[in-house]
């Protein structure tokens, strides 16, 4: 344990040493730590965002999807509610035509009758006249009886 | 922990002596206590050398370094640079002065680490490739071709990173305090500012100074010293080899055994070593940026 020169040599060693981290080794290790924990810490509050907007996106898909239902039930309210008056408007509609259609049969259902009596009436009076005609061919006369036949015919409408 | 044969001689203490003599500029024993036209070789030699390293491969790492995913490597110096950076902030408040202070720890950790790990290659390994192949070349007698090669087991090589944190400490006080406050200081602490108590105030100061530095010299590099004396005793087992005989066979396997067990332990007193040496360069610059 002698003392020598080779201290002044290693004390120029190690400033020179020093130095040389200080200025290649230090700066470069501190920024690449660093902006790892920035990096970290962006990524950490980003996920934090992402969270709170996923969140956020649900509570919003549920208003949506809540909106969506009520005006689908909304639509369909409606469209029964039309349905149901169309189906009306053409039950009415229906048995309006079928009544018409009724009143228009039963009319004519009446004159054809009224007609068919009158034909028959008129048929009838004949076939009368003629069978009291070929009865009564030498007792009556035609002219003579008219009044009398005209009242028969009136009596038998 | 080394079991090599030593050459030298079979004398024990001619062996730890031969091994305890550094590569100098005078080419024998250092005779003065203090000398300063001698410079030991192998202490600067091996310093600058690991310390090069140590830095370099921190400096590729830093180069590399990303902000995404780091490799293992990365991950390494990371870990070491947080660790410093931490011990740091802790102690020293000013964020301007770790911008030097704080690379000043972790080149001091790594470097006192890698020194230290010179201790855990064989004891007679650098110094045999020295006196056999190397030396030699350059036409030194291999039996004066002396070589330490753990850089902390000598007092030039702690004492110089001790005074160096001295150095930084006295310029910390300067800047903090300014050169008045930093000489008031100086004379007014610790008894209290009192003109008889001046002379006191300043030799307790400069006590304390003195302690710092040569303590925090003197820790590591005992630490070290020691070690690498433990691993010569030990080597010294295998170097009593006489022969196939059971008491050489004995003596070698104690050697395996105390060697591998010295060394695993060493692991721990290297790093604990480079952490305190570390740890106190961070509270004396620390220190230096508070009043008293």
């Amino acid at each position: 344990m002698n003392l020598n020169a080779t201290l002044v040599a290693q004390i120029v060693v190690f400033f020179v040493l020093a130095w040389f981290t200080m200025k290649f080794v230090w700066p470069p290790l501190e920024k690449a730590l660093d902006e790892r924990a920035k990096k970290i810490a962006d990524g950490l509050a980003a996920a934090d965002k992402a969270k709170t907007d996923l969140t956020l996106a649900e509570k919003r898909v549920g208003e949506e999807l809540k909106k969506a239902r009520e005006s689908a039930a909304d639509v369909r309210g409606g469209a029964e509610k039309q349905a149901t008056s169309i189906v009306e408007e053409a039950r009415a509609e229906a048995a309006r035509i079928v009544a018409a259609a009724r009143a228009a049969a039963e009319v004519e259902a009446a004159a054809v009758v009224q007609r068919a009596k009158e034909d028959l009436r008129g048929q009838v009076a004949e076939l009368a006249v003629a069978g009291a005609e070929r009865i009564l061919r030498r007792e009556i006369d035609a002219k003579a009886h008219a009044d009398l036949l005209s009242n028969l015919k009136q009596e038998l409408s | 922990m080394a079991t090599e044969n030593e050459a030298q001689g079979p004398n024990a203490s001619d062996y730890i002596k031969h091994h305890l003599v550094h590569f100098n500029s005078s080419g024998h024993k250092q005779e003065k206590l203090v000398d300063f036209h001698i410079i030991n070789y192998d202490t600067v030699f091996y310093s600058a050398s690991v310390g090069l390293i140590a830095v370099l491969l921190m400096a590729i790492a830093a180069r590399k370094a990303t902000s995404g995913v780091p490799g293992r490597f990365q991950s390494m110096v990371e870990m070491l640079f947080e660790m410093v950076a931490d011990q740091a902030k802790s102690l020293i408040h000013s964020r301007e002065s770790r911008k030097f202070v704080a690379p000043l720890g972790l080149t001091v950790f790594m470097w006192i680490l890698f020194m230290n790990a010179m201790d855990f290659l064989p004891v007679d390994l650098l110094p045999r490739i020295w006196s056999d192949l190397v030396g030699p070349v350059f036409g030194i007698d291999p039996h004066h071709a002396y070589q330490r090669v753990v850089p902390t087991a000598d007092l030039n090589g702690t004492l110089g990173m001790s005074i160096g944190v001295l150095l930084v400490t006295l310029y910390y006080n300067v800047k903090i305090k300014g050169l008045g406050g930093f000489a008031h200081e100086l004379i007014a602490a610790p008894f209290g500012d009192k003109w008889f108590l001046a002379p006191f105030n300043f030799a307790l100061t400069m006590i304390e100074f003195l302690a710092k530095t040569v303590s925090h010299g003197m820790r590591l590099f005992g630490n070290m010293f020691a070690g690498e004396l433990i691993f010569m005793l030990i080597a010294l087992l295998g170097a009593a080899w006489t022969g196939p005989n059971a008491g050489s066979i004995a003596l070698w396997l104690a050697g395996v055994v105390a060697g591998s067990a010295w060394a695993i332990f060493h692991i721990m007193v290297i790093l604990l070593q480079a952490f305190i040496f570390m740890m106190l360069t961070l509270v004396y610059v620390g220190q230096a940026h508070e009043g008293h």
